[in-house]
């Protein structure tokens, strides 16, 4: 990183509060839909860090991934599911959430500690910084990585299967489509839950 | 710049995450929460990459699996959040006791 020791802390201090603030919105807003738009500002903060970390591979990836994919899916996931729903209140409510906050900030309290108390054996000298990253990051995918890089391929394949099976919707049958009721142009072509589910009885019986 | 700035900054959304994974009542925003805790640990990562390790860069091969995983884990949970909804009308956590006794 060649840029001024100033730069670099200014930049930090930004990235850090944007991240943070963010983060809390993710968490304590209570439209989901803002919360979902906050998460790609969290992402995008987080991807600034690993420019100042000296990783200009894992940044893109980062914004490639994150935003482009994760965010966009939990979006229409959201869309999908996406009913104005009143949650039943709950007694001691505040209860659960002081003591939730109360742990969390104790283990904040233990992990900063654990972090400014251990002496990190940090080499004074100069770190030979890699020179392009992709190239060394090839190297270890390729030769000492090669297991779990493969790995990783099976595990994508198995979870693009999963999701598939399990958010798949069952084919509608044609005798439906004599019997439709009141159906606006903006409607889904989608079976009646009672029909689907006085369906999935029969088949059982 | 020090190794402990982005430590601690970690621990914050570590801990952020862990509120939000418990309080949350929406399952899609238990997801999201999920994915700060991931990103956490990302910057712990990349911190010790670039400050304990900076020859070979290990800790960013570690931060390139840990993105796969939360990508395929996403696309799953939300699949599951998905078909819960169809079955249960609902995606409050406080009703999916569906496991517990």
């Amino acid at each position: 990183m060649n840029l001024a020791e100033g730069v670099q802390i200014v930049s930090f201090g930004i990235l850090a509060v944007m991240m943070l603030v963010t983060s809390l919105g993710v968490v304590l807003l209570s439209n989901i839909v803002h919360s979902a738009f906050l998460l790609a500002g969290v992402f995008l903060s987080i991807s600034g860090l690993y420019i100042l970390l000296n990783a200009d591979f894992v940044a893109a990836a980062q914004i490639l991934i994150y935003v482009g994919a994760v965010n966009v899916l939990i979006l229409f996931a959201i869309m999908l599911v996406n009913k104005r729903e009143d949650f039943s209140e709950l007694p001691n409510r505040w209860l659960r959430q002081g003591a939730t906050a109360v742990v969390c900030i104790g283990l904040f309290a233990l992990l900063g500690t654990m972090v400014l108390v251990t002496p990190w054996s940090l080499d004074t000298t100069s770190p030979a910084v890699v020179e392009n990253t992709v190239i060394a990051l090839g190297e270890h995918f390729f030769s000492d990585y090669l297991l779990p890089f493969e790995l990783a391929s099976v595990l994508l394949l198995m979870a693009m299967v999963g999701a598939i099976i399990l958010a798949r919707r069952d084919l509608i049958p044609d005798t439906i489509e004599s019997q439709e009721t009141v159906s606006t142009s903006l409607t889904l072509p989608e079976r009646p839950r009672e029909l689907a589910s006085a369906v999935n009885s029969s088949e059982e019986n | 710049m020090q190794l402990e700035y982005f430590l601690l900054l970690g621990a914050a959304l570590f801990c952020i995450g862990i509120y939000g994974l418990v309080t949350s009542r929406n399952a899609v925003r238990v997801l999201m929460s999920i994915e700060l805790m991931l990103n956490a640990v990302n910057i712990n990562l990349m911190g010790f990459s670039n400050y304990l390790d900076p020859a070979e860069i290990k800790g960013q091969v570690f931060t390139v699996f840990v993105i796969t995983v939360a990508a395929a884990e996403a696309a799953v949970g939300l699949a599951i959040v998905l078909a819960i909804y169809r079955n249960r009308d609902t995606i409050d956590m406080e009703q999916f006791n569906l496991l517990k006794w």
